[in-house]
């Protein structure tokens, strides 16, 4: 078999039993998956294959580690920062925002 | 729109190469031999999204795979079969 | 932006806060653009509301009015993206397949590199949809996969699995259970499961 092209490439690969317990959807994760959405709404993304693409960049152990929507959350923020639409500094400073008003509850 | 250049039951390759960047054709698929099922609409070309808006729009077939053909240790029946969906640029005529 | 009331700083109080550093990556960009106004806290709660009413009776609707009305059946296993017009649903641009179910015909849906799935006529995917475990195994050892989840397949029958890998998005229509005759719509809508559209349930039960 040819080569996976990257870290999602999984048909075939040897794995384990599936596991099929259900699990419900955070509520950040649904702000993350309507982000998505909005951002190809407004031009931000131009299809969902840039999402894609920025997903299937992620080192193996990264797409490994990360939960499905924060490989979203990822790869937005490098289709964003690529762009210029944001600035990393930007991002940074927020997160630490985000972690101070949390720690602060 | 351009006339499919496959039609349903003809035999096609599935093209073995790996761009750099996303596409949509599975490793396990590349190389393989493969049967027209469906002729699908005209997309946007996925390796052309990425910063860009899909162009050229272009024919996407439905093709089927036989599981015994696809996989040398396939556990199941002779009648298993695979089908998934692969762009015209993907594709080339088979021989034989 | 400061005062409480902005919902677009706020956590949701009734739901865990996200503590991994790419949740708070996601919430952080979600924040910026809100405030960059690329899109208001109003326009991603429509957007929520109108994923979160999406649900597997969806798909239920459209598997009982095939199993009523032969002549749409046939429309939908032709050009499914049509046919649910029909019934108000639309899902264009992508091109809604219908897999039909038989005695001697097992269809099973899978998107291997990445999880496609018809979230507007079934909800959201399940866990395991998008699992590695489920994205590597099912194309080549189906018969093993369906037999953890209960589904047990005779030589007899062919398995057919359906990478969605492009622009085609999959639902299996389950064979209509024995002894429905004269059933409603709606009283066969019910039977219809999520699992059964995916195709990691085969049997639907009346009981």
């Amino acid at each position: 078999m040819t080569q996976p092209s990257g870290p999602h490439d999984l048909g075939g690969l040897d794995a384990g039993p599936v596991d099929l317990a259900e699990k419900d959807t955070a509520y950040w994760e649904w702000q993350i998956d309507a982000m998505i959405r909005l951002a190809l709404q407004k031009g931000l993304l131009t299809d969902f294959a840039e999402l894609r693409d920025g997903i299937e960049r992620l080192a193996p152990e990264d797409y490994e580690k990360l939960s499905y929507y924060e490989r979203w959350a990822r790869s937005l923020a490098y289709a964003l920062v690529s762009k210029g639409i944001l600035q990393q500094a930007d991002i940074d400073q927020t997160i630490a925002a985000l972690r101070q008003r949390q720690a602060g509850r | 729109m351009t006339l499919p250049l496959y039609r349903p039951g003809q035999r096609v390759r599935i093209a073995d190469r790996t761009p750099a960047t996303h596409h949509r054709v599975p490793a396990y698929a590349k190389g393989q031999t493969a049967v027209v099922e469906r002729v699908c609409g005209e997309h946007g070309q996925p390796e052309n999204f990425i910063r860009g808006n899909g162009e050229p729009l272009t024919r996407l077939y439905r093709v089927r795979l036989l599981q015994r053909e696809l996989w040398p240790d396939y556990r199941g029946s002779h009648l298993d079969k695979l089908d998934l969906e692969v762009f015209e640029h993907w594709l080339e005529p088979a021989h034989g | 932006m400061g005062d409480h009331h902005d919902h677009s700083k706020t956590f949701q109080p009734d739901h865990p806060e996200p503590t991994s550093d790419d949740a708070l990556l996601g919430l952080a960009l979600r924040e910026l653009l809100i405030d960059g106004g690329y899109f208001t806290a109003a326009e991603e709660q429509a957007v929520i509301e109108k994923m979160q009413g999406a649900s597997p009776e969806n798909g239920g609707h459209i598997v009982a009015r095939a199993w009523k009305d032969p002549e749409f059946k046939a429309r939908l296993l032709d050009h499914g993206s049509e046919a649910i017009k029909e019934l108000g649903f639309d899902l264009s641009p992508t091109e809604f397949t219908v897999l039909e179910n038989s005695r001697s015909i097992h269809n099973v849906v899978v998107c291997t590199l990445c999880s496609c799935y018809p979230r507007a006529l079934l909800g959201m995917s399940p866990a395991w949809y998008k699992s590695k475990n489920y994205r590597a195994r099912v194309v080549r050892e189906p018969r093993q996969v369906l037999a953890e989840f209960g589904v047990e397949l005779s030589s007899e029958v062919e398995v057919r699995v359906h990478d969605s890998t492009a622009e085609l998005r999959y639902m299996v229509l389950p064979q209509r259970p024995a002894g429905t005759e004269g059933w409603t719509e709606q009283q066969l809508a019910a039977l219809v499961t999520r699992d059964s559209l995916i195709g990691t349930q085969r049997t639907l039960t009346t009981g």
